[in-house]
């Protein structure tokens, strides 16, 4: 597989030093322990929203770092957790003496390695609140499985809970409101084709011309399901369906759309699938407020999308709405 | 039969070297069920343990194995560092103060790492995971030892236990980690972990098991 990277084992290392270089007005980069926190940090009495996960999900969570999102991203090897010395380190370096949230998408590894970081830095005195993602309605949540998976509703939420932390806003309140986005979204992903890990250097599934996946994370792991490909439309209604009925979103609802590409899939289809979205949830009475469209959490080259909802509120909306600048995502500033 | 630091240095270095050898393999198996790096990964954590312990490693195996523990913490990533960090964390915990260890020493270290694994992880027997190998192994271990078995006996036992619960995995639906979103699709395959810690139990019979 061709790639623009160096030796596979530098791709981390090389990429840390392109961000450095790019945004030196929004980001300050540390390797080794590789993290990185906005320029300003640490920003004294604001509480600090820490998040991390494997690299190959560009711009998540590094794109995120900076005014009214993300304090500080941990970037693990490529679709690999951070390690708890990273997250410690990095949450230190934001510590504006507020508390710190980490904000953890519910895969085992993650969970695990935050959950040993937050011990370190509670052991040091940091206030920290832990919030789990757990959107993705493609897995049963049961005492069968790792429970769901942390996807979309990672980045809305981080904006979000960024806004309130922005306001000022209390640790636990600012937390609670993260709780809120998780409590209100869901999410499911499909994809047209597998990824390649720099490392690996072959494809981690095959999937054949004419198959698609439905169900899939984001770390290029097999899903639920593999089917013949379809007319977009058919695969939003199957991806949309159980969205809606899992919340259940209803008539008269007001939604955070939001439509993600996985890296290799082009701005040309995801307006098509935004558009079948839109006609599927006005056919059920419910309105698009606000949206988001474009590859924000990515699984390298794989081309598929996933799809978010995010029941908003008054103030969810005012929070979405909040200036923002970072790498990634950026308004009103 | 006692073992004593040196076999404890060399244990870990050929569990380093197996690791490697199977790098491809355990990857493969971690591509089918989960997302293709159980081999990258742990190559990874082996390679910085064996760095550190080249710069010098403590003379007490108890700090040895704390070592290698903090070690493959920091270096692994994913679910496989905080666990194989646990399982060497325990390991050593049992073993503070100790420039050898008896058999009776082995079977308290290998049951307190496998209680810190299923702690951290909260995983069951039948999850689909290393846990499956390494119950298995401590369970024989232990039966082996009481019943006066001779040591490097009882650590082929172990290991053959281990290789046994690796293989009897391959049925299961995964019920824990990556694995487990895949429901039925994850059985047929054989666990990346379950894998790893035969090798691990593997390479101790091999090395201290003459």
């Amino acid at each position: 597989m061709k790639k623009l990277i160096n030796d596979p084992e530098n791709v981390v290392r090389e990429e840390l030093a392109g961000i450095a270089r790019a945004h030196p007005d929004l980001v300050t980069v540390s390797v080794d322990p590789h993290y990185v926190v906005r320029a300003d940090a640490p920003v004294e009495g604001k509480v600090a929203l820490v998040s991390g996960g494997g690299s190959g999900h560009e711009p998540m969570h590094g794109g995120f770092v900076g005014a009214g999102m993300l304090d500080a991203a941990c970037p693990g090897e490529v679709f690999t957790s951070p390690t708890p010395d990273q997250v410690a380190a990095a949450t230190k370096a934001v510590d504006g003496g507020a508390g710190v949230v980490h904000i953890v998408k519910n895969y085992t590894g993650d969970v695990m390695n935050f959950e040993m970081a937050a011990d370190l830095c509670r052991s040091e005195g940091i206030d920290v609140e832990s919030v789990l993602v757990d959107d993705d309605v493609a897995v049963q949540d049961s005492l069968y499985t790792a429970g769901r998976r942390g996807v979309g509703t990672t980045v809305l939420m981080e904006k979000i809970g960024g806004g309130a932390a922005e306001e000022r806003r209390a640790l636990k309140e600012v937390a609670d409101i993260c709780r809120k986005v998780n409590d209100n979204g869901r999410s499911m992903g499909m994809a047209l084709t597998s990824c390649t890990v720099p490392a690996a250097g072959k494809p981690t599934f095959d999937l054949g011309d004419d198959e698609m996946e439905i169900g899939i994370g984001i770390h290029g792991e097999p899903g639920r399901e593999r089917m013949k490909v379809r007319p977009v439309r058919e695969i939003v209604e199957l991806m949309a369906t159980p969205i809606v009925e899992d919340l259940p979103f209803s008539s008269g609802d007001q939604v955070l759309a939001f439509v993600n590409g996985m890296g290799g899939t082009p701005l040309i289809e995801l307006y098509i699938v935004f558009n079948e979205l839109a006609e599927f949830l006005e056919e059920r009475g419910i309105t698009i407020s606000r949206k988001l469209i474009g590859s924000y959490i990515t699984s390298l080259e794989m081309q598929g999308c996933t799809i978010t909802l995010v029941k908003l509120d008054d103030e969810l909306t005012a929070l979405w709405d909040a200036p923002v600048r970072t790498p990634g995502l950026r308004w009103g500033a | 039969m006692s073992v004593g630091h040196n076999d404890v240095v060399r244990w870990v270095g050929a569990f380093a070297e197996a690791i490697a050898e199977n790098k491809e393999y355990l990857t493969a198996l971690d591509a089918a069920i989960g997302d293709a790096d159980h081999g990258i990964n742990m190559n990874r954590g082996m390679q910085a343990v064996m760095a550190k312990l080249q710069a010098g490693d403590p003379e007490d195996i108890g700090a040895l194995l704390k070592t290698v523990g903090m070690a493959l913490v920091s270096s692994v990533g994913g679910a496989g560092g905080p666990l194989y960090g646990t399982f060497f964390l325990q390991l050593g915990s049992k073993a503070i103060g100790k420039d050898e260890l008896t058999d009776d020493d082995w079977v308290a270290m290998l049951a307190a790492a496998v209680e810190g694994v299923q702690m951290r992880g909260k995983a069951e027997p039948n999850d689909k995971t290393m846990v499956d190998a390494l119950i298995p192994a401590r369970d024989a271990l232990a039966a082996a030892v009481a019943a006066g078995e001779p040591f490097a006996d009882a650590l082929h036992g172990s290991a053959a236990a281990a290789e046994e619960g690796m293989k009897a995995t391959i049925p299961l639906v995964a019920r824990k980690g990556r694995a487990s979103y895949l429901g039925e699709r994850s059985a047929g395959h054989q666990d990346p972990g379950a894998t790893s810690s035969w090798l691990l139990l593997k390479t101790a019979a091999d090395t201290w098991g003459r």
